[in-house]
């Protein structure tokens, strides 16, 4: 293993540099989670015009691989077909889970995070920005997985 | 830097390292620096050989058979006990209940004393740097009971804010419950003192000794505390052993906790009664080999000496926490060693504790990254999460100074 599988330059500048990190008054879907083991927090904001994604912003914090994956999802999605966007959330599950070979094409910059398959405990950093959109694009808020009265 | 490598002033550590398998371990192509024994420590050949022994010529259930094996079985069950009450200094054997640890012993306590004993509007006092595992389980017996949970909050750096004490601590608290020493912090708070205060007003105490047993000595009739936790696991015993000291005239008090096999003394189709303690409390087939195993843990904890391992930890910790605070590291929790032990929670600069964790890995070196169990300190110094390096007996001056030189590398990926 060498660290440049995982902290790939991409990575690096994403995290640095995250886009479309802000909030979204105008969203239409609004959703966040943390993750109970590390306290990273990524809260989406999704846009959505009729069956399209027009914009997709995030709030949070982490690692700079939470951090960094939701920036680039934020980019990835932005302007797609809900379809489409759907398409793309299995085939990033599917590479981190790897057992797709992830599409360039696709994914465009997330394929850097193929690396971090090599680090199982990290990949849940990797996949929680995209289990939250997922969440937001079903109508989830993330209330129920928050504070939540025994 | 004046510091004796290798052999430490109360430790020959080279010795010590040559009985721990574990250590002669790579991690790729780096040694293993297992700086995690706050979670969890390694285990000594005498160790890992005693629960093989147990398996290998003795192995029979406790307190069941007529026959040989089941009375070695049941000796050595006994004489791990027995060793346990003389290492926290019990004045008998009946006080210490065997568990699975700390999170089982607390549990028994809330259960069986708690929700026996406690009042709507009765008080529960815990403090902001408990482990969840000293929370959770009042929070339910709070619950089911209508008592109240208070918390003797946290000063800046690290320490329990006394401040306010003769408020919170009052005639309706029924329980003090406070760990013996913080495993995100590494605090050491005054146990004696809060003890004293506590029964003033009438409250019982429980320390929770997971990280305090291990590496302090410990003397309950001098502590004067009324329950103790001990986890085997993080005093180079085996995973699922240690147990519960409470003063015996509680014991006898405390409904039972499980029921089943051997708890009992007589069962009858509406009720039972129930065995002697602290049998009372021990239902089923228990971890008898790693209890057994134990012993041997506690025989080479008191062969090093519990005074020669504190001291150890207190020239290694203050050795990293120079180092740490020379690299310009973020330290959570007390600077001075001789009021905290062993378990460093910190920044660096402003890399991520989980990034650092992954750069460590690659140098072979083992740290915790993430709240630690303790997410109320976490929320009380505004961070998701700490890097936590945390030591015991078989850790160098080297490791700490492989951990500083590793920061580098973090330093030099994140451009920080
Ligand atoms: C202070 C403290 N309390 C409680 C626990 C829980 O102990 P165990 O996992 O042995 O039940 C731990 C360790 O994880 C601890 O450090």
């Amino acid at each position: 293993m060498a660290l440049d599988d995982i902290y790939k330059e991409v990575i690096l500048d994403h995290y640095k540099n995250p886009r479309n990190k802000r909030e979204m008054p105008e969203a239409t879907l609004r959703c966040s989670r943390n993750n109970p083991l590390c306290g990273d927090e990524i809260t989406v904001f999704v846009l959505t015009e009729g069956e399209k994604v027009q914009e997709v912003a995030f709030l949070g914090q982490g690692c700079s691989i939470s951090q960094s994956s939701a920036s680039m999802m934020t980019e990835a999605v932005s302007g797609r077909p809900l379809e489409e966007v759907h398409r793309l959330i299995r085939e990033f599950r599917g590479m981190m889970a790897g057992d797709v070979d992830p599409s360039e094409e696709e994914l465009g910059d997330l394929v850097a995070l193929r690396g971090v398959v090599k680090y199982p405990i990290r990949i849940k950093c990797a996949v929680l920005a995209w289990d939250v959109l997922q969440e937001a694009l079903e109508g989830g808020t993330g209330e129920a997985t928050g504070a939540r009265p025994h | 830097m004046s510091v004796t490598r290798e052999r430490s002033g109360a430790l020959d550590v080279a010795r010590i390292r040559a009985d721990f398998p574990v250590l002669e371990r790579t991690v790729g192509d780096k040694p293993l620096v297992y700086l995690d024994s706050a979670a969890t420590s390694q285990k000594p050949r005498q160790v890992i050989e005693a629960e093989a022994d147990f398996y290998a010529h003795h192995n029979a259930n406790a307190h069941r058979g007529i026959y040989l094996l089941a009375e070695e079985a049941t000796a050595m069950y006994e004489e791990a006990r027995a060793k346990l009450a003389r290492f926290i200094g019990a004045p008998d054997p009946a006080c210490v209940v065997f568990t699975r640890g700390t999170t089982e012993s607390v549990n028994l306590v809330a259960y069986a004393w708690a929700r026996r004993e406690l009042r709507e509007g009765d008080e529960i006092l815990l403090t902001e740097m408990e482990h969840h595992s000293n929370i959770v389980p009042w929070q339910l017996a709070a619950r089911d009971t209508g008592a109240i949970l208070r918390y003797i909050p946290l000063t800046d750096d690290g320490l329990l804010d006394l401040s306010d004490l003769g408020s919170l601590l009052t005639e309706r608290t029924k329980l003090l419950a406070v760990t013996g020493m913080s495993n995100s912090l590494g605090t050491l708070p005054p146990i004696r003192e809060l003890t004293r205060a506590a029964h003033a007003v009438g409250a019982l105490v429980l320390v929770d000794g997971a990280q305090l047993v291990p590496h302090v000595p410990v003397d309950v009739t001098e502590l004067d505390c009324d329950f103790l936790t001990i986890s085997g696991h993080k005093m180079l015993g085996p995973t699922a052993s240690g147990g519960l000291y409470a003063k015996r005239e509680l014991l006898e008090r405390m409904d039972a906790f499980l029921g089943g096999g051997h708890m009992i003394d007589e069962v009858f189709h509406d009720h039972a009664t129930w065995n002697v303690v602290p049998y009372k409390f021990e239902a089923g087939t228990m971890n008898i080999a790693q209890e057994v195993a134990l012993g041997a843990a506690i025989d080479y904890l008191e062969a090093l000496g519990m005074d020669n391992v504190r001291a150890h930890e207190i020239e290694l910790t203050g050795y990293a926490l120079e180092r740490l605070r020379e690299v310009g590291a973020r330290i959570f929790g007390p600077l001075d060693p001789g009021i905290r032990g062993g378990a460093i929670s910190f920044w660096y600069k402003d890399v991520h504790p989980h990034d650092l964790a992954t750069i460590l890995n690659e140098e072979g070196i083992a740290i915790r990254a993430g709240h630690h169990c303790t997410q109320l300190v976490m929320r009380r110094y505004g961070v998701p999460a700490t890097a936590r390096a945390s030591f015991y007996v078989y850790n160098t001056v080297e490791e700490v100074d492989a951990l500083v030189e590793a920061l580098a590398k973090a330093e030099a990926v994140f451009g920080v």
